[in-house]
């Protein structure tokens, strides 16, 4: 199976299923503005995908996504490191055009699993998890905005979620190009230009993401 | 007028493939900034023989940056810190008197060392045997121009085709990967019509063999570019997956 077997086809999932969850957080991140600008419709996104058949589809499609994405970063680190040889360079530099990143990709990713646990814990097991198995508290399964309230209600919650957002960002500047460039839909010309693509993408997600823990700081701290 | 400088060398030794290697510390003096590295390397070595110890094994071959035998890590930069030369186009000039100056081989699995800076590069010549080549019959010659090429397609492939697969792009890879080389080897044919009729059955067989010997998988940091002594462009390496994705989806 050349999916496996081959580098290149290693790279092909890699880039896939990358791409798959950076469509995802184009979603979420779209999705989560609206509490901003009113908690009742953010209510209503979040009923629409409780315990509905689509949601567990897509749920679990998703789920998928961070699995096999995942599991090839770590094969592919793996078997990196061997490839790198049993004596290391004594002095190393960072050639000019390498990104940080790009070096740091599997490291960026295990604080972003990190952060998925933290935030699974803190929402989706109150709110889908709760309508799938029928325990907890079923009047506030569907009420979002409640939630983001009760966490960003406490600064500290802002502030990790800001934080572990820049490590998303870096995650993604070097992701969203990358996986363009793994499926081969580059050449001299777009190569530049699926770098800024990348740039731009990774700065609107994060920025939309942002927005939500900053505004509810900015609103329960200083109280505007 | 002459300027000389005064330089420390940190040299890896290794007395052979399994042995322990080791950092030794040279001292020479009174080195002409217009002598080559290789130059001073072969002073060095003068001097180690004079004093009856074992010289440094290094490659090297034309010393004109053509034929991809010198190697050499030199202060962290494979072929050295100055930008699209070989270490044997490097000069002293580039460092300064008093500077110590860390040389080590290519460290990768792919390029085992033989022994001292000497690695073997025999990899890539198994990568250019699975597929790096055009099967041709012999008969009457073609007349030139017979095959019409767009200007845009032949200058991509003789960029392509400047590579001298000197593994610094191997060396380089913080994933010990040859992509940059492979991509480059495979984009020169891919590119030409004379090359298209073999190009799904050469990826595949370019590229299981690389995995095969032991080169790890690309993470597009573009480390084998930026040092690359002739600038091969990681867009090759999107050629490269292109056709080989192409390839297997054919299958």
């Amino acid at each position: 199976m050349w999916l496996i077997d081959s580098s290149v086809g290693r790279k092909f999932v890699m880039g896939i299923t990358g791409g798959f969850l950076v469509l995802f957080l184009l979603f979420h991140s779209i999705m989560n503005v609206v509490v901003v600008f009113s908690p009742e419709a953010y209510n209503a996104v979040c009923e629409f995908l409780g315990a509905n058949w689509y949601a567990i589809i897509g749920t679990l499609v998703l789920a998928a996504g961070v699995v096999i994405h995942f599991l090839y970063a770590a094969l592919l680190t793996v078997q990196n490191l061997r490839a790198r040889g049993r004596d290391r360079y004594a002095v190393t530099t960072r050639q000019e055009g390498v990104s940080w990143a790009s070096k740091n990709m599997f490291v960026l990713g295990i604080i972003i699993i990190g952060f998925l646990v933290l935030h699974l814990i803190q929402f989706w097991s109150k709110m889908q998890l709760v309508e799938l198995t029928g325990h907890g508290d079923h009047a506030l399964a569907a009420d979002g905005a409640y939630w983001i309230q009760h966490y960003f209600g406490q600064p500290v919650y802002c502030i990790v979620y800001i934080v572990l957002l820049c490590a998303l960002w870096f995650h993604l500047t070097h992701g969203v190009w990358s996986c363009l460039h793994s499926l081969g839909l580059d050449n001299k010309t777009w190569l530049p230009r699926i770098k800024a693509i990348a740039n731009v993408v990774a700065t609107i997600v994060v920025l939309l993401f942002m927005a939500v823990p900053v505004y509810y700081l900015i609103v329960n701290v200083f109280g505007i | 007028m002459d300027k000389t400088i005064n330089v420390t060398l940190k040299v890896w030794r290794q007395a052979g493939p399994k042995a322990k290697g080791h950092f030794e510390t040279y001292k020479l003096d009174n080195i002409s900034t217009d002598a080559s590295f290789l130059e001073m390397m072969d002073i060095l070595n003068e001097k180690l023989i004079n004093e009856r110890k074992e010289p440094v094994a290094f490659d090297h071959d034309c010393r004109e940056g053509i034929c991809g035998m010198c190697s050499l890590y030199i202060n962290g930069h494979p072929h050295g810190p100055d930008s699209e030369i070989t270490t044997c186009q490097l000069h002293m000039r580039k460092f300064k008197d008093g500077e110590t100056i860390t040389i080590e081989p290519w460290r990768s699995a792919g390029f085992p060392v033989i022994k001292d800076l000497m690695v073997d590069r025999s990899a890539y010549d198994k990568i250019m045997q699975a597929g790096g080549f055009i099967s041709v019959t012999t008969g009457g010659v073609p007349d030139g121009n017979a095959i019409p090429i767009p200007k845009d397609k032949a200058d991509e492939a003789m960029d392509a085709a400047a590579c001298i697969g000197c593994g610094a792009c191997a060396a380089a890879c913080k994933n010990g990967s040859a992509m940059l080389f492979v991509s480059a080897k495979v984009s020169q044919l891919a590119l030409l019509p004379q090359g298209r009729v073999e190009a799904k059955r050469r990826v595949k067989a370019m590229l299981s063999k690389m995995d095969e010997l032991g080169f790890g998988n690309c993470t597009n940091t573009g480390a084998c570019a930026a040092e690359c002594p002739k600038a091969i462009s990681i867009t090759h390496i999107a050629r490269l997956n292109r056709e080989f994705i192409k390839a297997k989806l054919s299958d």
